[in-house]
């Protein structure tokens, strides 16, 4: 710091100003802006649609499309992280001597100067209030040091003087929340999977990339429910999960939103839910050549023939939402009809409208009049181990906030001079590191505190 | 009494201690304003028996749960907050020229809860998300925090209304002299940083354990760092930079507007996680 080899010392005076910090957090404050009027994450598609591709272009460009991530928006957060540890360092290497002084020292003339010094006059002689004086103002402040001068005695007893680290642990806070960030963003991931009751899983999937990962442990979802209020509200969703490692069952516990499971450093929380697709179905089939009409089970994927070999039907799967016209039919089976001689086509079976199939007016009306209501739960699936130190930062910059704020360095002065004829004068005078105005206030109080106790002595 | 009448019987006190605390400043009634101030501390006893009685009925509903879920009730939380904040002051630095400005935001905050069509005061059970002991612990530290910006923000308008040497006789003169307002406003802007910094650190554990995520720039939580930053350039301004009187005054409006929009400008504009504040 002290070299004077030219650009380094620049860039050090560079990053050591305030001002650079008022900038800093200025951009930050306006550009964060963008993020919330502009889509996020969205697809190409969304961002033309939206914008134009003149705009989009643009968009790419800056990475507005994930712009709490894009390289400017982190380049302003480690600029802010150069500065806090450049102002602080050479905060720091001024005011250690302050902060740890080897023995205490005062300079009388800085505190008679002040004009909130307070004046007590009194009948006896300095020997008979020195002691008095002593012990109260030990009693205000701690250890008293005291010095003579001539027949003036000044008393010298301060407090808090640690409080003037507050402001470097709460931006040492900042850099721990960062920290803690970035230790979240490289060793962490977030994913989601989704597992139908009575099923189980080690496979889940990164949230934004939709990657699959392997899990060292597998996850059985063994019932899921959901609870309504009577207004027809959620109340609750609940997930029975066990975790089964190395093939033994080693947890079952439930989960509910607000109370995940936390294991081996990775966090289980309940997100969502739907209809899992069911095993076996019951179906109806009514041949409206013939009017026959069956009814029987049939798993999906499985494949039946259709009456008088008119041709085969297979039942294909399951969606719990059918967009269907820009309408949501809800929970609808799929059906592929393949007639003899014809090209098969697709057939849909919403649950909620058992009429559809026929309105296609085939020959063959399809409906599922029965299946066995299963669901599967939402899960997300984090690890961040990171969280810790962002948690510390959190619990340091509350009491970095609360010392800076509320708690200053308070330092008290005490002369006694006489006065003549056995007589004295008293002056109580005092500094704070902060808050100059309610320290006047309070050696007012302070003074009239100190006048009725050495009343009381008399 | 129920909880219906106790909030509006505080909408109306709240109304007339602001029509008192106008009397006061436009005919120099100090009077008036002495009526103004008991006529709040009124209002503040309804206010706080209502929400009261509002987590009692919820109980009686079946469900149970703190009244702060719902923007109605968040605003009548908000005029609490900064009724009891803005006594505090007054009693602590006997000062009531600013309540002018502030007791018409204590005011409009109830009004607009209890007369906005659009607004339900229906106690409704809260959804899975919300049942947390987070909720009381964030809404409440965050509704501080505003408060304390609020006062704030009443106080730095003085500055743009009071002319430099008011005259003895301007109505001007019984607005409190500017090194009060500058000390004040900065007391209330620390007030105000600490608790929305409790707030937002609140709602990041929330958030962590409901979702698994601490923070995931959601549009209300990047407001609230925003507004965070704009308070913090505030103290680093007036701390370090000395700045003072009407050029911090502007920053504080400005944090101000921030606040508003983290509360409703989020809300009607733009799409996220927060039902409400
Ligand atoms: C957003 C992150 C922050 C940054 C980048 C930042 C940066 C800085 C810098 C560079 C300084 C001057 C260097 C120094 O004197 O140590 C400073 C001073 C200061 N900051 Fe911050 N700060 C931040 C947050 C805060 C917060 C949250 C508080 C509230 C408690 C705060 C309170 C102060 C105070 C009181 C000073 C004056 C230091 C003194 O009097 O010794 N800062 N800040």
């Amino acid at each position: 710091m002290k070299n004077k080899d030219g650009i380094s010392r620049q860039i050090w005076v560079f990053f050591c100003s305030v001002k650079l910090t008022v900038y800093i957090l200025v951009l930050l404050a306006v550009t964060s802006i963008i993020g919330t009027v502009v889509l996020q994450n969205g697809s190409p598609q969304q961002y033309v649609n939206l914008y134009g591709q003149g705009i989009y272009n643009l968009i790419q460009v800056f990475d507005i499309d994930d712009m709490y991530h894009a390289w400017w928006f982190l380049l302003l957060l480690l600029v802010l992280c150069i500065n806090i540890t450049v102002c602080s360092v050479e905060r720091l290497s001024l005011l250690w001597k302050t902060i740890f002084p080897g023995r205490v020292r005062f300079n009388v003339n800085r505190y008679l100067k002040s004009k909130s010094s307070q004046t007590i006059d009194k009948t006896s002689s300095v020997k008979q209030l020195l002691e008095p004086c002593e012990a109260w103002l030990a009693k205000q402040a701690g250890p008293v040091t005291r010095q003579t001068d001539g027949q003036t005695t000044y008393l010298y007893a301060e407090k808090g003087r640690w409080t003037r680290l507050g402001v470097f642990v709460v931006h040492a806070s900042v850099l721990l929340l960062l920290a803690g960030a970035l230790i979240g963003a490289v060793f962490g991931f977030k994913a989601n999977v989704r597992i139908d009751e009575g099923t189980q899983t080690g496979r889940v999937f990164e949230s934004k990339t939709r990657e699959p990962m392997t899990l060292d442990f597998i996850i059985r979802c063994n019932e899921f429910d959901v609870s309504f209020y009577e207004n027809g509200a959620p109340e609750e969703f609940r997930s029975n999960l066990t975790i089964i490692e190395d093939g033994k069952e080693s947890l079952t516990t439930d989960i509910r939103v607000n109370h995940p499971l936390r294991y081996k450093g990775i966090n289980i929380f309940q997100s969502s839910y739907g209809t899992a697709a069911p095993d076996t179905v019951t179906m109806q089939m009514v041949d409206n050549q013939s009017g026959a009409e069956i009814i029987r089970d049939i798993r999906i994927g499985e494949t039946i023939d259709l009456p008088d070999g008119a041709g085969q039907f297979t039942l294909q799967g399951f969606l719990p939402h059918f967009e269907f016209q820009n309408h949501d039919l809800g929970e609808t089976f799929f059906g592929l009809v393949t007639l003899t001689g014809e090209t098969g086509f697709q057939i849909g079976m919403p649950i909620q409208f058992p009429t559809f199939d026929k309105m296609r007016k085939g020959r063959f009306a399809f409906v599922v009049t029965d299946f066995e209501k299963r669901y599967y739960t939402g899960l997300q699936v984090t690890k961040d181990p990171g969280v810790w130190y962002v948690y510390a930062g959190f619990i340091l910059m509350i009491l970095g906030c609360w010392v800076t704020f509320f708690m200053s360095h308070q330092s008290f002065l005490l002369t006694l001079a006489p006065r003549g004829a056995g007589q004295s004068r008293v002056i109580l005078s005092g500094k704070s590191s902060r808050n100059s105005r309610s320290m006047t206030l309070k050696l007012k109080q302070m003074a009239t505190r100190l006048e009725n106790q050495l009343n009381k002595g008399e | 009494m129920n909880s219906a009448f106790a909030l509006s019987s505080t909408t109306f006190l709240y109304g007339l201690a602001m029509v008192c605390y106008i009397g006061a400043f436009a005919f120099k009634k100090k009077l008036l304003g002495t009526a103004g101030f008991y006529v709040l501390v009124l209002g503040l006893v309804l206010n706080t028996v209502g929400i009261g009685l509002r987590w009692m009925e919820s109980y009686q509903m079946g469900f149970g749960r703190a009244p702060f879920s719902n923007m109605y009730e968040s605003l009548i939380f908000f005029s609490w907050t900064m009724t009891a904040l803005y006594l505090y002051v007054e009693i602590k630095y006997k000062e009531q020229g600013f309540g002018v400005f502030v007791s018409p935001l204590i005011f409009l905050a109830i009004a607009y809860a209890s007369f906005d069509p659009s607004m339900s005061a229906k106690i409704n059970p809260l959804i899975p998300a919300l049942k947390s002991n987070w909720l009381i612990a964030h809404v409440v530290t965050c509704f501080l925090g505003y408060a304390g910006f609020a006062l704030a923000f009443g106080l730095s308008l003085t500055y743009y209304v009071k002319p430099g040497q008011p005259d003895q006789n301007s109505i001007f003169s019984r607005l409190p002299d500017g090194e009060v307002i500058d000390e004040l406003t900065y007391q209330m802007v620390v007030f105000g940083f600490l608790f929305l910094t409790i707030g937002i650190i609140t709602g990041a554990v929330w958030a962590n354990s409901a979702w698994g995520k601490y923070w995931s720039w959601d549009p209300k939580e990047t407001w609230s760092l925003i507004t965070w930053f704009v308070y913090a350039i505030f103290l680093h301004l007036r701390l370090m930079r000395g700045w003072h009187g009407r050029n911090l005054a502007l920053v504080s409006i400005t944090g101000f507007v921030a606040v508003l929009f983290t509360y409703f400008g989020v809300n009607f504009l733009l799409s996220g996680l927060h039902s409400y504040a």
